[in-house]
């Protein structure tokens, strides 16, 4: 149901709360932050914690950190305490490649290695609202944070492979997200405003599907608009473009919860 | 009679094979300078019809990038240019290469080649080995386009 409306309707949003349209911005390689491209109106209800509906997910993500699950009956605040002080800023600087298994973690999956790691839980899937309200949860407490994320030593295969990835066309109409992200920002592709790509709004409340979403759900929309493969939640592929995106994000600040067409 | 019955399977299967299976298979054209002149496979074009595939998001969807002179469609792109006077600007050979293959003759162009199945990569399963639009399709898009005289 979901795919076929997808498939149907292409890029194309809900029709509603599209305010003014942006200018074509001018040529300069400036990333801002997804929210810079979206109406006046999107703007004002992604920045008011009240209206917003994103914070739902935040708030119930701040009932799941306390909770014990698991074998070990251990909560998320059992290890990292108030994660008002703990979290902050942590989303800003991911993924991240984690010492123990050399693989590029993001947020989902580093709530997820925790929970069966040291809670002896089960890994929750992509796009339940348990994932989301906990990843929701820990990147809220970064908003406003400068991206940073490292991509040399152990980083760098997986930056390189983003990299080549975000300027490689794919898919039945050819197009490489560097074509539209980098190439055509500010410019429409039907009743969107085309932004830089980046990901730090993420996961972020989307008028479409009507419930938040991960990022990796965003990118699976992108690869089905040019009818190329999508990959699968939480892919290496997307992994590592998700470490691209934010090493081209950097020193934009986190504005999870983000609210989006 | 077995011996005839199996030569009538075997002939069957033969057909089949050489039909393809879809029907979506690339008819051969041929590029004088910036055109290809002549309608693929002799086919003629419909302008109504090609004006309901370039709306039609599951085939041209052609206002993701450009404007067209159509009422009720608030939403349309600007990432190539408005087409309400290209039969103006193009001849109808012209309209079809741009259609067919544009990245002939602009490589890093942003246009999807329409009629092109070769030199694409991680095309979603349910698009693999078929051009975005059939031969007939690209006919009636010409078609609409070269109507296109921006009177509107
Ligand atoms: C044909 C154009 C097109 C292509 C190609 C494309 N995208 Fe997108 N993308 C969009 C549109 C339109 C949106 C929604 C508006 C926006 O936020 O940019 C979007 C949204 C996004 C967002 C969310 C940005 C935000 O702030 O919410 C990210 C991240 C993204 N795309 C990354 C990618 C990546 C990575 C690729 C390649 C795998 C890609 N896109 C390919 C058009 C495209
Ligand atoms: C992803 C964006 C995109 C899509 C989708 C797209 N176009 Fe284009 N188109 C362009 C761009 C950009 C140009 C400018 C020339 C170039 O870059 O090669 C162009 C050029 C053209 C031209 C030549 C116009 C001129 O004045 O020279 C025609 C004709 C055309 N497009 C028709 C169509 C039709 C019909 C469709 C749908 C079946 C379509 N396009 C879909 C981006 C697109």
């Amino acid at each position: 149901m979901q795919c076929s409306r997808f498939l149907v309707s292409g890029f194309c949003g809900v029709a509603g709360l599209m305010g003014v349209l942006l200018p074509v911005l001018a040529a300069d390689q400036t990333v801002r932050p997804g929210s810079f491209y979206m109406s006046k109106n999107l703007q004002a209800l992604q920045a008011d914690d009240i209206a917003n509906p994103g914070m739902l997910w935040v708030s119930d993500g701040e009932s799941l950190w306390k909770q014990p699950v698991g074998r070990t009956q251990k909560s998320c605040a059992s290890c990292h305490d108030a994660a008002d002080v703990t979290m902050k800023g942590v989303a800003a600087r991911y993924p991240a490649v984690d010492a123990e298994s050399g693989e590029l973690f993001n947020l989902e999956k580093r709530i997820n290695t925790c929970r069966t790691r040291h809670q002896g839980a089960e890994a929750l899937a992509y796009e339940t609202d348990e994932l989301l309200a906990l990843t929701a949860y820990v990147a809220h407490q970064s908003r406003g944070e400068r991206v940073k994320v490292h991509i040399d030593g152990p980083a760098a295969p997986f930056y390189e492979a983003g990299r080549k990835r975000f300027y490689t066309r794919v898919g039945q109409l050819n197009l490489s997200c560097a074509q539209c992200h980098e190439a055509n920002a500010g410019r429409r592709l039907r009743g969107d405003t085309i932004s830089d790509g980046v990901g730090s709004g993420w996961p972020a409340y989307r008028l479409e599907w009507q419930t938040l979403g991960s990022l990796h759900r965003r990118l699976r929309a992108c690869s089905l608009g040019v009818r190329a493969r999508q990959f699968d939640f939480g892919s290496p592929e997307y992994l590592s473009l998700e470490l691209y995106l934010a090493k081209r994000a950097e020193g934009v600040r986190v504005e999870a919860p983000a609210v989006r067409r | 009679m077995v011996k005839s019955r199996l030569t009538c399977l075997w002939l069957a299967a033969a057909l089949v094979a050489a039909t393809p299976v879809f029907g979506h298979e690339v008819v051969s054209y041929e590029i004088v300078g910036d055109a290809v002149p002549m309608a693929l496979g002799g086919r003629v074009g419909d302008r109504q019809r090609g004006k309901v595939i370039v709306l039609d998001r599951r085939r041209g969807n052609c206002l993701i990038c450009h404007t067209f002179p159509v009422a009720n469609e608030p939403f349309q792109g600007d990432l190539g240019p408005a087409l309400g006077d290209v039969g103006k600007r193009l001849s109808e050979g012209q309209i079809r290469l741009r259609l067919i293959d544009p990245l002939r003759l602009n490589p890093k162009s942003l246009m999807p080649a329409y009629y092109k199945v070769d030199g694409l990569r991680e095309v979603a399963p349910e698009y693999q080995g078929k051009p975005a639009l059939e031969a007939q399709e690209i006919e009636d898009v010409t078609a609409y386009l070269v109507s296109l005289k921006g009177q509107q």
